[in-house]
């Protein structure tokens, strides 16, 4: 096995186009796995951990670029405020020795649906940044996780950054697993709220081949938030208006049975998360008046 | 040539006192060598060829692209078994290595020893096996239909006991029924199979080993690899847990066939994946009861089906079922029985010992049946089942009449009158909700159940098993001092007889420095680490051992003073009969050495009549009672264990630090299999073999336990102790069940808890 050790973004870009095969690794916490259970033996490894851009975060043009390569345990600390339901999920991450080495450019490498990131990364409309020697492309995160455990990426390229928009408003990540801590979701949600926008955004997880965003729910709630002016009212939508918003979310799933629950269940639970969620962010937004 | 073992150690203490552990901070540091540690020079690695199906005969195998890999030192198939290719703890029906057929998903099939374990590895997968898949029965109810196939000659009946106590034909005014089932649960201990083979040139081997009992293991080595049992010797190697997991072969004749065949130590230590084929598990089982009782809540009968799956082959299978169909009443009185418990052959993975044995399936059935028949009766579940507890004098469904103390009304009294945690606080910390820290609840939709559970276990082997163990003790002066080295076979699986030892030495002889042996075939038998033995039984020993260097001590001091009666030995002096002291030990001794080996036996058994089940067919009994507090998500069905309250016998806690350890941890695998373990199986073959999907409890899942620890004193064992290691986990997991429901109103009826089985 040929090991790599990039000492600046650019020959990191060039080792990538010199041997696209060549598989990058940040934290180490899915690949070491994959190697350790011979699941995978790449002939060329890319450490990116040298690279100091990618473990930088900072504003860009009104949002804020975070490197790739910036820990779970880092997002909760510096940037709990700004990116909430991120930092809330980075907070249901295995345990402290995975959340200090875990990097969220890791869990898009991997692109597993139960990737605990991505669905704040979904319902904040994140974009992520993947570069190659011939330059960088944005691609958005609904549009970058392409079926299980694939996204967007090309053979030459790497990911560089995430950028997402400061929260505005209220945020909310729930995760339903079977055990009360270091658990892999059986199902997730993660829940935001841009009063500034009007905006409901609302990304699942570990509930279809890919982390999905549930759009029609989405429309649903804000039309009506619009409708009931529940934005300038502050008050509470009814519950029936709360019971179709869950089951708008459940639609958008597309479950399956395995070993960690029913699609049934997942369905049955993103449902009740959906209410729940929503509940407490608007609760939050309401006192936030 | 060794490898570095774990230290034999001094940690000095006498009975009843709280001993910590000698190897604790070694680790807590990832200091302690395990037997996946161990390593000498010029040793090679083993892997296992296992087979891919469940069912399947074998057409061929051909290992010569497997020879000519890189590093590949042997490749070894059934054909090179040299002694006879069957071993197993009770019928020998198991092959070494599988020779016409596989049986389950994960059997050995052929073994390659290569210089690096990824060249081992590699080399395995070139192995090419030919097989002519049969279908798999996996299900024990068809395995028992006359048309199923027969996987082994005599049939798919492993054991089938039948309990007939009283009238058969009994009947009672308040009848309860229900249909209960028990997934399958993992001993999950931390670390894997794994051990090291050393030839001794002459064609014997020596095999360092994490093991329940060392001469078992001897014994069938010697058998399969066509040996004298002295020319295989054991030593135990530091354990990462056992609990049934370690009791029969896994990798033992497979690293001593490599190490003999190469003349090189060979080295196998199992990955996580493979550790979950490389043992047995807790058998899965169906239970289907009817209870009986007057209108005053008095039981009449207890009728009960019980099915085990034991899977491909029989370990220990036989004395499981006699177990789960003993106690199939729990710690109550019944004048009327009828049990059929079987146990039959499958293609699923073989399943075994694991602490409970047989007393955790039971208990889920027959404490939810007490609850059910307490609602049916409209009675407090606790007042009815302290209105039918076992007492002293009462007779089993066997027909055994148990003496010494049986308070299992006084412990549903005592977790009944312990105060109750406090309400659930609003606003409370995500880490004390259901879901914890994923934070999927604030509250909505928690309700609070409370439940109660006891039950009961044999300590010690039963129906007329030749149970004994040997302890060998030796003081002698060292640097001046005395010093007391205490030699048995007894295998330190966590449990703390490495304490016990020291504890027990101390306090019969009174010396400070008492160093425990590594254990080791040298010295004979201390039988398992097994059925909450080893602290009566070894402990027993290594106590008769001490006496009989005591009384050689006096001896040697009446004859050197001359003088006559009342001399004793008192911290290390001899003392007179007025207390004044005439010599000290060290004096006394000088270069003298004395060495005593006792053997110790407990109290005989019998077989179970096969017609009836009735015998006096166990030794010791031991009672434990839980009551859980759980709060449940009733939308998400997600569960948080409040509290554990618990009540034991110990009769004498010998190390009260080690009881509280083994009460603490035994709740928590009692925990697991109620809401989160279980192996999953499909078709044969297991679909979570890792901890990625088979979940362990971690500390939010795990609620602190509050205990009531009474030392009630056996008559008839070493200071009166009982065995503690099991109780914990039969009535932990059934009482939380109890909770559940109550929280719910759902029946639950399988355990572990799905979430789906609470809300869909
Ligand atoms: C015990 C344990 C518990 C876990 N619990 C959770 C959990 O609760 N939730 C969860 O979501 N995950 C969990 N994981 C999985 C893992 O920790 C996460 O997916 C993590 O985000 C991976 O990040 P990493 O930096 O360690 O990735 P690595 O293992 O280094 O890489 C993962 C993949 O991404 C690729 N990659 C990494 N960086 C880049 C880059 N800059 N550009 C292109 N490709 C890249 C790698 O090639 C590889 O394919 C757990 C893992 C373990 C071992």
């Amino acid at each position: 096995m040929e090991f790599l050790q990039p000492a600046t973004w650019s020959e990191a870009l060039a080792m990538k186009a010199a041997k696209p095969e060549a598989v990058p690794i940040a934290g180490g916490t899915d690949l070491m796995v994959e190697i350790n259970l011979d699941h995978r033996r790449p002939a060329t490894i890319i450490d990116l951990t040298h690279i100091k851009e990618l473990t930088e975060w900072g504003m860009d043009d009104g949002r804020l670029r975070i490197g790739a390569g910036v820990t779970y345990a880092r997002i909760i600390d510096e940037l709990g405020d700004r990116l909430p339901g991120l930092a809330m999920a980075s907070r249901t991450v295995g345990s402290p020795q995975i959340r200090n080495r875990g990097t969220v450019g890791g869990n898009l490498g991997t692109a597993s649906p139960a990737g605990d990131a991505h669905p704040p990364l979904l319902a904040t409309e994140a974009i992520v940044e993947l570069a190659s020697t011939k330059g960088t492309r944005q691609v958005a995160a609904n549009e970058f996780f392409a079926g299980p455990k694939k996204n967007a990426m090309r053979a030459d390229e790497l990911i560089a950054a995430f950028l997402v928009e400061p929260a505005r408003g209220p945020q909310q990540f729930s995760k339903v697993g079977t055990r009360n801590a270091m658990v892999i979701a059986v199902c997730s949600l993660a829940l935001a709220v841009d009063p500034k926008r009007k905006h409901v955004g609302i990304g699942i997880g570990s509930a279809g081949p890919t982390p999905i965003r549930a759009a029609e729910a989405e429309t649903f709630i804000q039309e009506v938030l619009e409708e009931h002016r529940l934005w300038e009212r502050h008050v509470h939508c009814e519950p029936s208006a709360l019971k179709q918003f869950g089951e708008l979310v459940a639609a958008a799933a597309k479950p399956i049975d395995d070993v960690r629950g029913t699609a049934d269940y997942r369905r049955h639970a993103l449902a009740v998360l959906a209410r729940r969620t929503f509940r407490w962010a608007w609760d939050d937004y309401r006192k936030s008046k | 040539m060794k490898p570095r073992l774990a230290e034999e150690t001094t940690s000095g203490g006498r009975v009843g006192d709280r001993v910590r552990r000698p190897d604790a901070v070694q680790k807590v540091r990832g200091d302690f060598p395990y037997s996946s540690d161990l390593q000498v020079d010029g040793m090679l690695w083993g892997a296992t060829v296992r087979s891919p199906h469940p069912y399947a005969r074998i057409e061929s195998i051909d290992t010569k692209a497997a020879k000519a890999a890189p590093g590949v030192k042997a490749v070894l198939t059934f054909e090179d078994v040299a002694g006879e290719n069957a071993y197993g703890l009770e019928i020998a029906d198991q092959p070494v290595l599988a020779s016409d057929v596989v049986r389950y998903w994960g059997e050995a099939v052929a073994l390659v020893a290569a210089e690096h374990p990824e060249q081992a590895r590699r080399a395995a997968d070139k192995v090419k096996v030919e097989y002519a898949v049969l279908k798999p029965v996996t299900d024990p109810e068809q395995a028992l239909l006359p048309k199923a196939p027969k996987l082994h000659p005599g049939g798919n009946v492993t054991r089938h006991i039948k309990i007939r106590h009283g009238d058969q034909n009994a009947t009672a005014e308040v009848v309860v029924t229900g249909d209960y089932e028990i997934g399958m649960q993992d001993q999950a201990p931390l670390g894997p199979e794994s051990g090291l083979a050393i030839p001794d040139g002459e064609g014997g081997v020596d095999l360092y080993i994490a093991t329940q009992w060392l001469h078992i293991d001897q014994k069938q080595l010697a058998h399969v690899l066509g040996l004298e049992p002295h020319e295989v010797r054991l030593t135990m190697a530091g354990i990462g847990g056992a609990f049934g997991a370690r009791e029969d072969l896994s990798m033992q004749a497979h690293a001593c066939m490599l190490a003999l065949k190469t003349g090189r130590p060979v080295k196998i230590s199992y990955s996580r994946p493979e550790s979950f084929v490389g043992h047995v598990h807790r058998h899965p089982g169906k239970l289907h009861y009817e209870h009986g009782a007057t209108k005053d809540g008095k039981l009449v009968y207890v009728k009960a089906r019980i099915v085990l799956d034991g899977g491909a082959y029989a370990s220990s299978s036989t004395a499981v079922i006699a177990n789960a169909s003993c106690f199939a009443v729990g710690p109550y009185q019944c004048p009327n029985a009828t049990i059929d418990g079987i146990v039959a052959y499958t293609n699923n993975p073989p399943c075994g010992a694991m602490r409970g044995f047989g007393s955790v399936q039971n208990c889920y059935a027959h404490e939810a049946q007490m609850d059910k028949l307490a609602a049916a009766l409209t009675m407090d579940p606790v007042a009815l089942r302290r209105h039918n507890s076992l007492e002293t004098g009462s007779a089993l469904i066997t027909g055994q009449v148990i003496d010494g103390p049986v308070p299992v009304a006084e412990l549903l009294r005592l977790v009944h009158e312990r105060p109750l945690p406090a309400p659930a606080a609003k606003n409370a910390d995500l880490t004390a909700m259901p879901g914890g820290v994923s934070n999927t609840t604030h509250g909505e939709s928690v309700k609070r159940g409370i439940g109660y559970a006891a039950g009961f276990k044999n300590i010690g082997y039963s129906e007329g098993f030749n149970d004994f163990s040997t302890a060998r003790v030796r003081l002698s002066v060292v640097d001046g001092k005395p010093r007391v080295e205490v030699h048995t076979a007894g295998a330190e699986v966590g449990q703390g007889l490495v304490t016990i030892q020291a504890q027990i030495a101390g306090t019969e002889l009174g010396v400070r420095d008492v160093m425990v042996l590594t254990a080791d075939t040298e010295v004979g038998s201390a039988g398992s680490s097994s059925a909450s033995r080893q602290t009566y039984i070894t402990g027993g020993a290594v106590k008769a051992a001490c006496e009989a260097v005591r009384e050689r001590v006096v001896a040697l001091a009446q004859s050197e003073l001359k003088s006559g009666e009342g001399l004793r030995l008192e911290d290390e002096n001899i003392v007179g009969a007025d207390g004044n002291v005439l010599v000290a030990l060290a004096t006394l001794l000088g270069e003298e050495v004395i060495d005593e080996l006792r053997v110790f036996r407990p109290r005989k058994t019998s077989p179970l009549d096969p017609d009836t089940g009735q015998a006096n067919a166990h030794m010791q009994f031991a009672f434990a009672a839980h009551r859980a507090v759980v709060d449940v998500d009733t939308e998400l069905g997600l569960v948080k264990v409040v509290e554990l309250a618990t009540a034991q016998d110990v009769g004498k806690a010998i190390n009260p630090q080690a009881v509280e350890g083994q009460l603490e941890g035994g709740a928590a695998q009692g925990l697991g299999l109620a809401v989160m373990e279980e192996i999953q199986v499909q078709d044969g073959v297991i679909k979570n073999p890792s901890f990625t999907d088979y979940l362990l409890p971690t500390i939010l899942d795990m609620p602190p336990v509050r205990m009531d620890i009474l030392e009630l004193g056996d008559p008839n064992s070493p200071y009166g102790l009982k065995g503690v290691g099991e109780p914990p986990t039969i009535s932990s997991g059934p009482a939380i069940l109890a909770a559940i429901r109550a929280a719910t109103g759902r029946p639950v009826t399988r355990v572990p808890v799905r979430p789906h089985d609470l809300v869909l």
